[in-house]
């Protein structure tokens, strides 16, 4: 730690030199907080408020107190012949909704799965001494390096199904016998999805972990050379353990990514029951069905379920909170 | 140790496939945007026409509105990052070489700030928005970015300020430097290499941005940024999508970017890790 900290020996002088820093630096800190307060803090805070009310787009500002009724909602009618039925409403019984959740729970297991595996291959790969590792290293920028709606674009075109190449690649391979819509079918979606996320991600991964390889030390491979260690030993047993806190960040922070996906999704695949994810359906309840209240209850879900893996993040990621992660 | 031939086959065998299966979804979408008409409909692996049809259309018809979008897109992204440095630097300063009584606890909160799901916030900023009376506008989003682009900044400053030698500090402390000196006068030059990665890596962001674009500007032209633009293309035949319009947009989007990464490579890879930041 740099910070310039008092000592023991403190003098008058000193301790107040330390007051001064501590004073310039909440004023230093200051248009930081107020815009953080006013771009985030506010919005998150009226956006839980919603959700507890009947809001709709053209009158949120008559928007009613509802409870949790946007939640959860059950009444019971009693009918003049005396039976009674009973509705429940509310997103946590909404069929919907638990279809977006799981949709978003498989992509990020899936997606996030194939992005450590790949990108530990490719950052092996670039962590050897080889000809030609630069314009390696610059070719896996591309896919990072372009937009995501680009992507999903490119992606769509490729995967068109009479005029892609993907199909056409398939078909000549013999891999497919008959030309697949990848977007469009409901059977692949999903697999459609998991691969342009994957291959625009596995370079961020690749490069997070690249950063947890040359870390270890050189001599320890030098040392499991000369003991005659097999190569895969060597990984299983020397690297592994030694990148696991960079891998777990890295792996942690793709699955919040992943959790929040929506831009993919809603280009590439619209309006797909089998692709829709707990962003996309909440944005469409909130702006294309004119349930703000009702949407909100949703984002306030998936923030939650993020805040809960935030900690988790921050608990098993060891983030060193003096700045970076260790 | 010399290795076995098949191993460096195997090892350079799957270096190529990486390398290509990167860079060819975009040299497809080039090839594409120079074919034009039924060209277009025929499959082919090698670039085979050279029209720059697409490009004029996309360019000049449509009354320039994809011009309009590009320009916006600069816009927006220049002033959401001068915004974001302007008011990191300060703050990183007090966070990287200052101690006080809740640093760690406002640090976790940044961190946690740059991991929201946006669309948390949605509803919020949309209220906000609609009061400030900048619905529609270019302002929206640079107001709305700030989210994602003030936390990503103070993070990375911080973790570069941390590392700059305590010593020059406490020289201009006991030359009796006021804070504001220090940042001004001692940091600010040396931390022009940052400055820049970080500016870059939150234009990116900015630029690629989709969901608070498409919700506070769709419904005006004018206002909407190229990811919007390109998303809404649509041909002058409704039931057709214009592919070749689309990928011509593409390009012209992305390449710009491309040419920042590669020249920017060592910094932008430096920034990612330090920040563990997806754009």
């Amino acid at each position: 730690m740099s910070a310039i900290e008092p000592t023991p020996s403190d003098t008058p002088i000193r301790n107040q030199l330390v007051a001064g820093r501590v004073r310039s630096a909440w004023i230093f800190l200051t248009p930081m907080l107020v815009t953080l307060i006013i771009v985030a803090a506010w919005p998150l805070a009226r956006s839980i408020w919603f959700s507890l009310t009947d809001a709709s787009l053209l009158h949120y500002p008559e928007a009613k107190f509802i409870g949790l009724g946007n939640y959860y909602y059950s009444k019971t009618i009693t009918m003049d012949s005396g039976a009674t039925t009973t509705t429940m409403k509310g997103v946590l019984v909404d069929g919907a909704w638990w279809n977006a959740v799981w949709n978003t729970i498989r992509f990020g297991l899936v997606s996030v799965l194939l992005e450590t595996l790949l990108g530990m291959a490719v950052a092996l790969v670039l962590n050897a001494e080889f000809k030609g590792r630069g314009i390696v290293r610059a070719a896996i920028l591309v896919p990072w390096a372009i937009p995501t709606v680009v992507s999903a674009k490119m992606w769509g075109w490729m995967l068109n199904d009479q005029l892609g190449i993907i199909n056409d690649l398939l078909l000549r391979m013999h891999v497919i016998s008959e030309k697949i819509a990848w977007a469009a079918d409901a059977n692949y979606s999903m697999i459609a999805i998991v691969a342009v996320d994957t291959w625009k991600t596995v370079p961020f991964m690749a490069l997070l972990i690249l950063a947890g390889l040359q870390q270890v030390p050189g001599d320890v491979y030098e040392a499991a050379s000369i003991d005659g260690v097999h190569p895969i030993k060597v990984f299983w047993k020397i690297t592994l353990p030694l990148i696991r806190p960079a891998l777990m960040v890295a792996v942690i922070f793709r699955l919040l990514d992943a959790l929040r996906i929506f831009d993919l999704v809603y280009i590439l695949t619209p309006n797909s029951s089998q692709t829709k994810t707990m962003s996309v359906i909440s944005r469409e309840n909130m702006f294309d069905f004119d349930k703000l209240g009702y949407g909100s209850a949703e984002s306030t879900l998936l923030f939650l379920v993020l805040l809960v893996m935030v900690t988790l993040y921050m608990k098993l990621g060891r983030v060193n909170f003096d700045g970076g992660v260790q | 140790m010399k290795k076995p031939w098949y191993q460096v086959t195997a090892f350079y065998a799957f270096v190529i496939f990486v390398v290509v299966q990167a860079v060819f979804p975009f040299y497809y979408a080039i090839i594409t945007s120079f074919k034009s008409g039924t060209a277009l409909f025929e499959i082919t692996y090698l670039p085979t026409t050279f029209s720059l049809q697409n490009y004029y259309d996309v360019l000049f018809k449509g009354n320039g509105t994809f011009l309009q979008n590009l320009w916006n897109s600069v816009w927006v992204a220049s002033v959401t990052v001068v915004v974001a440095l302007f008011i990191g630097t300060t703050a990183a300063y007090a966070l990287s070489r200052v101690k006080f009584r809740g640093r760690g606890v406002l640090l976790m909160t940044i961190l946690g700030v740059s991991m929201f799901p946006q669309v948390a916030v949605l509803a919020g900023l949309f209220e906000v928005i609609q009061g400030l009376g900048i619905y529609n506008t270019d302002w929206s989003l640079i107001f709305s970015y700030t989210i994602f682009t003030l936390p990503f900044t103070v993070w990375v400053l911080t973790t570069f300020m941390r590392d700059l030698p305590v010593e020059l500090e406490e020289a201009a402390i006991v030359d009796g430097a006021t804070p504001w000196v220090i940042v001004t006068k001692i940091f600010l030059p040396l931390m022009w290499p940052a400055l820049v990665t970080t500016g870059l890596l939150a234009f990116i962001a900015a630029w690629n941005e989709y969901l608070f674009a498409l919700t506070f500007t769709a419904s005006n032209n004018a206002a909407r940024t190229v990811p919007v633009g390109i998303a809404l293309l649509s041909g002058s035949d409704s039931h057709e999508i214009p592919w070749g319009l689309i990928m011509a947009a593409s390009v012209l989007v992305t390449v710009p970017l491309i040419v920042l990464v590669l020249i920017f490579q060592k910094k932008i890879i430096a920034g990612l890790t330090a920040g563990g930041v997806k754009g």
